[in-house]
């Protein structure tokens, strides 16, 4: 088992005529994902390497039933290309692209959190969006909608989330070391406006009968990570090993993420370590304890 | 992007922020010029305002009142060129570049107000006080109570009553709950016109002007979100580069992230989050990084190349620690960039390079047959380990 995304998913990529969303639509075929084409505005009906182009995602729902879509496209259209990916009835969005500007973001928040609720009292599922500027999803040896090295992994029950991308592949790779495999792992990103947060996939790790532990993958600002480990604290079945980033970064300084500032008491390491201790996690004193801690969360 | 308080205010200006009257001065004559004008016009005081990027300035001695043309040059004269220290411009202070000369004011009382991305409610958040003049952020700590704070609705953006509701926080009743309004409508306005990430006015002033009192922005601060300047070539104009660190100059050139920091030991590592939990280990370990440097997730050996020479010019440099979990990175690729730039600039100091990834064992290769003196680790702990020491000189 897994969440969100698996051997059912059929998969398209916005921008999918780009050069990076070219080659990592090739790389996502190559694993094994269903990713049969992709969205480029103006170049509907040709083919770049056995994909199929459409001018919409409208077209592309209709031609193959597309569920999921991985979003290429540049930071200046890609909310755009978001909100029409929901629209044309596609239930989850893989946005890749970094540098969007954050207040088309809230703008796409907005509309999710309105058509969420209405969907919800519909008795509909969700919709939901992972990222922007992250990895992407992988259910190991099923479906990899992303930019991550897919040999790293080997399907398991540890559940993975994370903010950053290439901690996320220590993460993986510590856990493969180890004999282990994951069930699913989510990069939610750096930005300080996303789509899916931490509570949201401890939430569906903890609903997972596949996933039997979860190891979660924070770093400086904002206060997502403290809220993830009340949440925790209150319903979380399984055993959580966690790492926060940036117990040595500066205050007021931005970390490359845009996410990744600390600003006047809050959003400090330390305070998102003690909220997960508290909770009953158990944190890596280091990255390079990531597996080690799992082991000792398991036991 | 930040920009200066002069700038702020002409951007102010423009959208119908109420704000002061003033000139920006890059010398004492100027600075002169620009005082004897608001003299004329029947200003009693003028202030003479240091325009650096960081917080604090007043404390620091870059803000003075001048009650005649000549002690305002004066001022100047012993502002400008002056090296600032604050709190946030870190020990080494800031240099005085440019002056704001501007209208003196009579001050009732002093607020503090500010607009902001606000990632908990992921929509735009506004806080305030009644006390101006003093750090928010020790206040959130101390006084949570003494803080208004409030998102405002996308759907709706600011109304009356959120100006209802600041005014009489503030203590200023019924009388200037239409100013309050128009601060955050304007407010608002600005952010969307100009992709800001963060609005501060702190002091936000009651001043008086004869008989009537009203609201004005005595100070300016504004940050624009990095990823929407692209949108507005005329705000790119106002970056100012004096105010940042010549190697984060150097690196944004090649879109590399980099941020210098005090220790000795240069870090290079790809992805954000890895870069700063790999300057945590060297911690760990008893190091302290010179840098915070992310070469991203699709590098080319040029840019790794020019992000190695940035760490090998940094004369705190000590040790060097490379660490890269390939993924779309190729570890060949990070390896051609390293013996390419240590050709250009003798590696002088000891390199660990820790490479884990796609192409790992080419990379390893590379690294080995190219007669550079490297040592190698198979984990960031041993990476972590071995720079530390290397530094130490053992």
């Amino acid at each position: 088992m897994s969440v969100l995304v698996g051997k059912e998913s059929i998969v398209i990529t916005q921008g999918i005529t780009g050069k990076a969303g070219l080659f990592h639509s090739q790389q996502c075929r190559d694993y094994g994902t269903k990713l049969v084409g992709g969205v480029t505005p103006g170049k509907g009906g040709q083919k770049v390497d056995n994909f199929h182009v459409w001018d919409s995602c409208a077209e592309a729902v209709a031609a193959v039933g597309a569920n999921v879509s991985m979003v290429f496209v540049p930071p200046a259209a890609a909310a755009d290309s978001i909100l029409e990916a929901f629209e044309s009835g596609i239930p989850l969005v893989v946005a890749i692209t970094e540098g969007i500007p954050v207040l088309d973001m809230m703008r796409v928040k907005k509309y999710l959190d309105l058509k969420n609720y209405e969907l919800s009292r519909e008795g509909k599922s969700q919709l939901r969006l992972i990222g922007p500027n992250c990895p992407g999803i992988i259910t190991p040896g099923a479906a990899k909608i992303g930019i991550m090295p897919g040999y790293i992994h080997r399907p398991g029950s540890v559940g993975i989330v994370s903010r950053s991308g290439t901690l996320t592949y220590e993460a993986v790779h510590q856990v493969t070391q180890m004999g282990m495999g994951q069930s699913t792992c989510i990069g939610i990103g750096g930005d300080p406006i996303q789509g899916m947060n931490f509570i949201d996939a401890l939430e569906l790790f903890n609903n997972d009968p596949g996933t039997e532990s979860v190891i979660m993958i924070g770093e400086i600002g904002g206060s997502a990570e403290e809220e993830a480990a009340a949440w925790i604290q209150k319903n979380m079945k399984k055993p959580v090993a966690g790492f926060i980033a940036g117990v040595t970064a500066p205050p007021g300084r931005r970390m490359g993420h845009a996410g990744a500032i600390i600003s006047g008491g809050g959003g400090t390491a330390s305070s998102k370590i003690e909220a997960l201790i508290a909770a009953g996690a158990t944190v890596a004193k280091t990255p390079a304890d990531m597996g080690t801690a799992l082991k000792q969360a398991l036991r | 992007m930040k920009i200066h308080e002069h700038q702020a205010k002409e951007l102010f200006r423009e959208t119908g922020i109420p704000t002061t009257i003033g000139k920006v001065a890059f010398s004492v004559d100027e600075a002169r010029k620009a005082a004897q004008e608001l003299f004329d016009k029947g200003n009693s005081v003028v202030v003479v305002k240091a325009q650096i990027h960081a917080g604090g300035r007043g404390k620091a001695g870059g803000v003075k009142l001048a009650r005649s043309v000549d002690e305002a040059a004066k001022l100047a004269g012993e502002i400008l060129g002056k090296v600032l220290v604050t709190p946030q411009t870190g020990p080494q202070g800031q240099e005085v570049r440019r002056l704001w000369i501007e209208s003196g004011s009579k001050i009732e009382k002093e607020f503090y107000l500010s607009m902001l991305v606000d990632r908990k409610t992921q929509a735009l958040s506004v806080l305030a006080a009644a006390e101006g003049g003093m750090d928010i952020e020790e206040l959130a700590h101390s006084h949570p109570e003494k803080i208004l704070s409030f998102s405002i609705s996308l759907v709706s953006g600011p109304k009356t009553f959120h100006g209802r509701n600041l005014s009489h926080f503030l203590g200023l009743g019924e009388a200037h709950v239409a100013e309050c309004a128009l601060f955050l409508q304007k407010i608002y306005e600005f952010f969307w016109k100009t992709d800001a990430s963060m609005v501060e006015i702190n002091p936000l002033a009651l001043v008086s002007e004869g008989a009537t009192k009203k609201l004005l922005a005595l100070d300016a601060k504004v940050t624009f979100d990095d990823n929407g300047v692209f949108r507005h070539p005329k705000l790119k104009e106002l970056f100012d580069p004096t105010e940042v660190d010549a190697k984060e100059l150097e690196a944004a050139k090649y879109d590399l992230n980099f941020i210098a920091l005090d220790g000795s030991i240069g870090c290079m590592v790809n992805g954000a989050g890895l870069a700063m939990a790999t300057m945590d280990i060297v911690k760990t370990y008893g190091g302290e990084p010179a840098n915070f440097l992310d070469v991203g997730g699709g590098a080319t050996a040029e840019k790794v190349r020019e992000a190695f020479k940035i760490i090998l010019k940094d004369p705190k440099v000590k040790a060097i620690f490379v660490n890269i979990f390939g993924g779309i990175m190729k570890c060949d690729v990070i390896a051609e960039g390293i013996i390419s730039a240590s050709k250009e600039i003798q590696l002088h100091v000891p390199l660990v390079v820790r490479l884990e990834g796609t192409n790992v064992d080419l990379g390893r290769k590379m690294l080995e047959t190219s007669g550079l003196k490297i040592h190698t680790a198979v984990t960031m702990a041993e990476g972590a380990e071995k720079v530390v020491k290397a530094m130490k000189g053992n």
